[in-house]
């Protein structure tokens, strides 16, 4: 009877909450390690920092096999625009550049720069701290962030410093900082905010300072009541309760997505194919905002991040703050697990994160979770498909207002364009949709897979239309070339016509000196007449 | 190994749990029939579940597919929607054919769960219906409305449910009687005004509430009806646009016309509680396989089931419209997928079709 009554508040919207996002669901936690105080990771032997760590364009490794390297020192310069420096997390010796795996789904690999730790973790203090940010300027700042290797920690990763433009033409009004941790299993960001409240409301109000925001919305949902506490603590401490407010959502996934979190705090939709930051918001999770804090005010590269370390075959599970560089496996065993053979490991949450087959695949800036999963729990989720019985489940679940079985059969019988027309590319791959599904359609996968196909076919057309192109502009110019050589040809024809014609005419005149005047009008007349006399 | 794709956690619902919850959402308005109508509802119940599992596992077999999709419970789930909709009265090769039609033409042959555009259950009835007009509107008397056939004798049953009447010594005539629904079609094309040909039946909206007034084994009790219904709301197996939509369009209807001329038009109770209006907003129109998938979709396939079972029951020669209601609204889906689809988020204005 409860929910029923949920269920008639929720359809009508009588919840609580003023401006809930559409969809959603309501996942088992598993927050194992709540509250738990974080600890430092040891160091490993060796640290491994792929050249990308971020969305964007891969750095260029800075460095040669057998150089020493600092703590926070550059040894990956970043390439093009959408892009930041990838800096060591110790000193140390670089031993080897090559190929190696990332965290990817693909199991694809990328240059990898390996340093083995000298155990002194001396610091590189080439960035001077700037504890008096608010006398900077944005552009200042924007670099110091930019330099620092800073990429949203939310899980996008990417690129911060490109969001935090003073921009004429869209003013920023609102800054959100999202702490939403809507991923089961995951606790790094609740603990940051208990651990770290003041830093992040610090480099909250540096983000505000940069974009020139009047006000800022600290979300945090009902499931982390004790982290909404403890940052309106922060934010009453540091006298910025005027600017700066603490929002308590009711907990429902996936609220941390930008777009939802916007709507949930706004009630306004970031427009299709537009960016957050116009209709004049800005969000920015509690870990990046604690990574701007370091960058500035006590000039520290981004080197680690705070890590979950958890899942159902972990004996202790922990919250960690790790060296990016760390390998997976090395983090594993600092929380008890003896072999991570026998596990499927997840990197992130469960809801988006990926499966990583079990080599040494290091910590990146996008890790904000390990998750050791007996392999009996996972395979019990990937369960087999089965027919899909229309029930609506994944549409009522949809965040971004989708039909997911429709889109998936699209999708799954290639039918691109329909699956397209179906809206495929708003799809946000939260996950939602098959996590409700009672066939156990893996809907997301059908997704990504149509994504990659309609992409590949894009890529195709271009191509084909390039080619088709090419291949027209030859043809055009053959048959120019072809036009002028038959031109040339009929301009000598006919000038060897002319010269035969008045040869034939010098005979003519020579058989016939006597009449001039017929010698001139010969030359002007078609060539057969004066042969015909002659 | 297998390269998984997130997410890698589920909410554990299935198919399976999706119909046995169904089934038991069921079982109330079941146990009402076995009430009214002793070991005939028995009979017929078990003739229809078992022969609809039996065709659906002959059908797998020789369709070669998954054994195991005979456990998902959609072919007990039709067989048990089949005899719901059934008159106590029909003869059991009647029960079997359309057990049969249902799996076979119902479901099977459009290629098996989820591929069938109508309700199994709902259209091997009208095939019924159509082939056999005179046994499908032929209603029992219920045991405890002057019933003349004892129902609760086991051998009496059997042998009415094997042999007819006339191995009872009885006549269709006197084991039956007209639905309230039919009764009302009658009066009112002879000229009755509704109150009046409603006080000759000696209709009780209490009784069709809770359950004595003649008609298909499930339909006696709207009560047993509801509680199934709020316990699939509650477990979130149905929404509740489809159930909730369906009859606010018919009692709507039904009130706005009996305002303009009561001597015609049968007042809203009546309607609503009326016939198989409940069973069929609650378990036929929520099929998930033939309604529409998104919220508002189910919305406009409420609203067209409730039109035309009043427009039906109204101006029709059936005198019962909901069962035809939604088969044709099962036609409407895919048009309804298409162009009735939730706003995606950042779109504000209407989409560009493709």
């Amino acid at each position: 009877m409860f929910n029923l009554l949920h269920t008639i508040k929720h359809a009508l919207h009588l919840t609580p909450q003023s401006h809930a996002f559409r969809g959603g669901v309501h996942l088992s936690e598993f927050k194992r390690t709540a509250t738990k105080a974080s600890e430092q990771c040891p160091m490993p032997r060796v640290l491994m920092y792929p050249v990308k760590q971020h969305i964007g364009q891969a750095c260029e490794p800075l460095v040669k096999v057998g150089d020493r390297v600092l703590r926070g020192q550059k040894i990956g310069k970043s390439q093009g625009y959408v892009s930041v420096p990838i800096h060591a997390s110790t000193s140390g010796i670089v031993t080897k550049i090559e190929n190696h795996i990332i965290p990817h789904p693909s199991g694809m690999g990328l240059p990898t720069i390996f340093v083995e730790p000298d155990g002194l973790d001396e610091v590189d203090e080439s960035l001077i701290p700037l504890p008096n940010y608010r006398s900077l300027s944005p552009v200042e700042l924007r670099e110091r962030v930019r330099i620092a290797g800073i990429a949203g920690l939310g899980g996008a990763v990417f690129p911060t410093f490109i969001k935090l433009l003073k921009d004429k033409l869209h003013s920023i009004e609102t800054v959100i900082l999202n702490g939403i941790e809507c991923e089961p299993w995951l606790t790094n960001d609740h603990q940051l905010m208990l651990e770290k409240s003041h830093q992040i409301i610090t480099g909250l109000d540096i983000v505000m300072h940069m974009v020139g925001a009047q006000s800022a919305i600290v979300a945090i949902e009902d499931n982390t009541m004790d982290a909404a506490f403890v940052m309106q603590n922060a934010v009453e401490d540091m006298k910025l309760s005027q600017v700066i407010k603490v929002e308590v959502l009711p907990t429902i996934y996936p609220q941390g997505g930008e777009k939802q979190l916007i709507q949930a705090l706004t009630g306004k939709e970031v427009p299709a194919g537009r960016l957050p930051i116009h209709i004049g918001v800005l969000s920015t999770n509690v870990g990046t905002a604690k990574a701007i804090h370091d960058a500035v005010c006590l000039g520290e590269a981004m080197t680690e991040r705070l890590v979950t370390v958890s899942g159902d075959a972990l004996p202790s599970p922990k919250n960690m703050f790790v060296r990016f560089g760390t390998p997976v496996c090395f983090v594993l065993e600092q929380c008890g697990l003896d072999s991570c053979d026998d596990v499927n490991i997840i990197h992130g949450g469960p809801m988006m994160g990926e499966i990583l087959r079990p080599t040494d695949i290091p910590v990146v800036k996008a890790s904000n979770g390990l998750l050791a999963m007996k392999k009996a729990t996972v395979m019990a989720s990937h369960h087999e498909e089965e027919p899909c019985i229309r029930c609506g489940d994944c549409s009522d679940a949809c965040p971004a207002g989708l039909m997911p079985n429709l889109l998936a059969m699209h999708c799954k019988e290639e039918q691109f364009e329909r699956a397209e027309n179906y809206q495929l590319f708003d799809c946000i791959e939260c996950g939602a949709c098959s996590y409700v599904c009672p066939s156990h359609i893996p809907l997301v996968h059908y997704f990504r897979f149509g994504k990659g196909q309609v992409a590949k076919i894009r890529r195709e057309k271009v191509f084909a239309e390039e080619s088709r192109q090419r291949s027209e502009s030859r043809d055009l110019r053959l048959r120019k070339e072809q036009e002028e050589k038959e031109e040339k040809r009929r301009i000598a024809q006919e000038k060897k016509e002319a010269r035969a014609a008045a040869l034939a005419a010098q005979a003519a005149a020579a058989t016939d000196v006597a009449d001039e005047a017929l010698t001139e009008t010969v030359s002007e007349k078609p060539a057969p007449t004066p042969k015909a006399e002659s | 190994m297998i390269l998984l794709s997130s997410p890698h956690q589920h909410s554990g619902n299935s198919i399976q749990l999706t119909m046995f919850t169904v089934i038991i959402a069921l079982i109330p308005a079941a146990m009402v029939s076995v009430y009214l109508y002793g070991w005939l509802a028995f009979l017929l119940l078990t003739m229809c579940i078992g022969a609809s599992m039996l065709t659906e596992y002959v059908c797998l077999h020789l369709m070669k597919r998954d054994i195991k999709r005979l456990w998902d419970g959609s072919a007990a789930l039709t067989g048990l929607l089949l005899a719901l909709t059934l008159p106590a009265a029909v003869p059991w090769w009647m029960a079997l054919f359309a057990s049969v039609f249902a799996i076979v033409l119902g479901k099977q042959l459009y290629g098996g769960l989820g591929y069938n555009l109508f309700n199994p259950a709902l259209s091997a009835r009208v095939v019924l219906l159509i082939s056999f007009p005179l046994q499908m509107t032929s209603w029992m008397i219920p045991m405890h409305a002057g019933a003349t056939l004892d129902m609760y004798d086991f051998g009496t049953s059997l042998q009415f449910f094997f042999f007819g009447p006339d191995a009872v010594k009885q006549t269709w005539d006197a084991v039956t009687m007209a639905s309230p629904l039919g009764y009302l079609k009658t009066e009112l094309g002879q000229g009755v005004t509704v109150s009046q040909a409603l006080s000759d039946y000696h209709y009780s909206t209490f009784y069709a509430f809770i359950g004595r007034e003649a008609g298909s084994l499930g339909e006696g009790s709207a009560l047993a009806l509801l509680f199934g219904g709020v316990y699939l709301l509650a477990r979130k197996t149905i929404s509740w646009h489809i159930p909730i939509t369906y009859i606010a369009t018919v009692a709507a209807l039904a009130w706005v016309f009996n305002l303009i001329n009561p001597d015609v038009y049968a007042p809203a109770m009546f309607h609503v509680l009326a016939g198989g209006l409940i069973l069929c907003a609650f378990f036929m129109a929520t099929d998930p396989v033939s309604s529409p998938s998104s919220a508002i979709g189910k919305i406009a396939f409420g609203f067209g089931c409730g039109l035309l079972t009043w427009v039906i029951r109204t101006f029709g020669n059936y005198p019962e419209g909901a069962m035809f209601a939604v088969i044709l609204m099962n036609c409407m889906v895919p048009l309804i997928d298409y162009y009735i689809r939730p706003r995606v988020y950042g779109y504000f204005r209407k989409r560009a079709k493709a």
